[in-house]
Formats: structure tokens, C-alpha cells, sequence
């Protein structure tokens, strides 16, 4: 088993924390730390994710105000150092606030909190999180969000298009990726994203929520285990 | 000691945050449908923002406005999906 050590953002108002911890400790089989969001130093880690739920109770915009929070500073700095990065739906969201990924996200077309099993068709494996998967390879998770609709303006979408930035997308269960398909109005199907140097990963669904078969179903497993190999890539 | 003439006025900064053109709006969308089956049949397009009020000391309109559109740049909207529009009165 590799020597990795991996910190998850407590944020005021995070409620996938937990959820986190557990299945990297649990069932991924690393050591992991909760960070609290004051904290201003993360040099410990290889790998950090930010957890779901409802930092700051969404105020002004989900992730808007936990993009000031101390602990960013050092994130920042971590980004810089091409360490890897996972924002899991709030996570995804203050990643955005933030700019260390480009869009914003939008309420769900529908109104409606969305909170149900989904599927992800995997475009890119060439990221930290997704290089224990195949390009083609779809995956059952949780979603659970209100305001998950992805935005980015055409020409920049083009841009993430042009540059391989769409990770994965909605799709429907033979993979297909259809509009129906696309629940929450996300443009281009977009269901996770990276940055440009590829170590920055957002993803709206859960994978950290389904890590278990005793639990609904374990693909979210297959996903993060990428984080063995791909933290010590970097490292090396 | 005197304080400089200008500081200290207090002024109320409104930022009204709108969704920019072509950025879907379900919220508009579903205030619209609640307007029509009211039989305001007339309606035609519905947009839902949002109305920030801020109060500031600034030595002038110019600096109030000033302070509300880096607030706005800086944190009240997100100019991705958002535009904005940011007046200022004196109130003391």
C-alpha cells in the first residue's frame, strides 16, 4: 500500500466530511487528516479533498464566502505545486469561486434538490483521481445538490473542450450522453472538470458515497483509488 | 483637529445582480409559469436576481460607486453568470 497521506477540508457547514474520511481511511486504505479551514498549513499531505455540503449555508453563492477562509491560502499554494486536488460538489463549487477551475454553477433546470443515483460516462484518465479508470468507463454515484448545473461561457467551454478539461459527463447507463440524461442542465453534459496542469479535479456526484456495495454501490471507489497511483506520480 | 470635509457621509450602495444574457434562469422561468396561470397573460420574459444593499462612509458618489463596483467585482456577483449595476445615496 502506498505511504500517502491525505487531508480533508472541514469547512463551516461541510457535511460530507465524514463521508470522506471514511472512505479514503475505510475503504481506500490511506491515512488521512481532517483539516479544519483555519488551518495554514498543508505541506503534510499529498493529496487534499474539498468535501460536499453547505459551506457558510450557501450564503451569497455556495462557495462564495469559504473561498476566504484561511486554509485557501495554503490550497493555493498546493494547486501551485501541481499536487492533486479533488472538490466533490460544494468542493467543486468553492474550487470554482476560488478560480482554481474555471465556470460557476447554476440552480438545477428543474428547481428541484437533486439527490439520487446517477451516471458519469469517464473522458479523461490522464487526472490524479481518474488514472485508476479508462477513458469510457461509466460510473453509478450519488448526486445530491441543488445548484449543480455547470456554466462556462461558449468560448471557453471550447477552450476546456480544446484543452481535454471535460473529465466526465452525465450520461445515461449504456453510457450514452444524451440530454435526458443531463438532469441538472449542466452545459456539454459537464459532470467533472479540471484545470489546465490537470491536478485540479471537480466533480459534482459523490464518489466518496459510494465506496461500498453494502452501501448501494462501490464505483466511487473505483475512482478515488486513482489517488494511489496518482499522488505518487506527482511526487516523483 | 478637524476631520477632512468629505469623510464620514454615509451612503447606501444597491448592487442589483442579474442573470447575464443567456444564462438559463429556472427561477425566472418558474415565477413566469406562476404569473401565467394567474392569467397575467401579458408576461413575457422573467428574470430573477437579487438586490444588495451596502452601507458605506465614502467621501463622494464617486468613491460609494466606486467602493459597490469592486464589491461586486470582488465578491456580490460572479461574472461568469452574473451582471450587476451599482447605485449609491446619501443617507447622512
Amino acid at each position: 500500500m502506498p505511504r500517502i497521506r491525505a487531508g480533508v477540508i472541514s469547512f463551516p457547514g461541510s457535511n460530507g466530511d465524514h463521508d470522506a474520511l471514511g472512505a479514503l481511511e475505510h475503504d481506500l486504505g490511506i491515512a488521512v487528516r481532517r483539516v479544519d479551514y483555519r488551518e495554514t498549513d498543508l505541506t503534510d499531505l499529498d493529496a487534499v479533498v474539498l468535501p460536499g455540503g453547505f459551506s457558510y449555508g450557501d450564503a451569497l453563492r455556495c462557495g462564495a464566502i469559504a473561498r476566504f477562509t484561511p486554509v485557501m491560502d495554503p490550497l493555493r499554494a498546493f494547486a501551485g505545486a501541481g499536487k492533486p486536488i479533488l472538490g466533490i460538489c460544494n468542493g467543486f463549487q468553492i474550487l470554482c469561486e476560488a478560480h482554481l477551475l474555471p465556470g460557476a454553477m447554476l440552480r438545477n433546470r428543474t428547481l428541484k434538490f437533486h439527490c439520487f443515483w446517477t451516471t458519469i460516462l469517464i473522458e479523461k484518465s490522464d487526472t490524479p483521481w481518474t488514472s485508476a479508470l479508462s477513458a469510457g468507463d461509466v460510473l453509478r454515484l450519488p448526486v445530491a445538490h441543488g445548484e449543480g448545473a455547470y456554466y462556462i461561457e461558449e468560448h471557453r467551454l471550447a477552450e476546456l473542450e480544446r484543452n481535454g478539461q471535460i473529465v466526465a459527463r452525465y450520461c445515461a447507463n449504456d453510457g450514452t450522453v444524451s440530454d435526458e440524461a443531463n438532469r441538472n442542465g449542466s452545459v456539454a453534459n459537464i459532470a467533472a472538470i479540471c484545470n489546465e496542469r490537470r491536478n485540479v479535479v471537480g466533480i459534482m456526484p459523490h464518489p466518496e458515497r459510494a465506496t461500498n456495495d453494502l452501501t448501494g454501490g462501490a464505483d466511487g471507489l473505483r475512482l478515488l483509488k486513482g489517488i494511489l497511483k496518482g499522488a505518487l506520480t506527482d511526487a516523483t | 483637529m478637524s476631520e477632512p470635509a468629505e469623510a464620514g457621509r454615509r451612503w447606501i450602495i444597491e448592487a442589483e445582480i442579474m442573470p447575464k444574457q443567456g444564462v438559463n434562469d429556472p427561477k425566472g422561468d418558474a415565477v413566469m409559469s406562476g404569473l401565467k396561470s394567474l392569467s397575467f397573460e401579458g408576461t413575457q420574459r422573467v428574470r430573477v436576481g437579487k438586490l444588495i444593499r451596502v452601507e458605506v462612509s465614502a467621501s463622494s458618489e464617486i468613491d460609494a460607486l466606486d467602493q459597490g463596483t469592486r464589491m461586486c467585482e470582488r465578491l456580490l456577483a460572479n461574472p461568469v453568470i452574473e451582471e450587476f449595476v451599482v447605485s449609491a445615496a446619501r443617507i447622512g
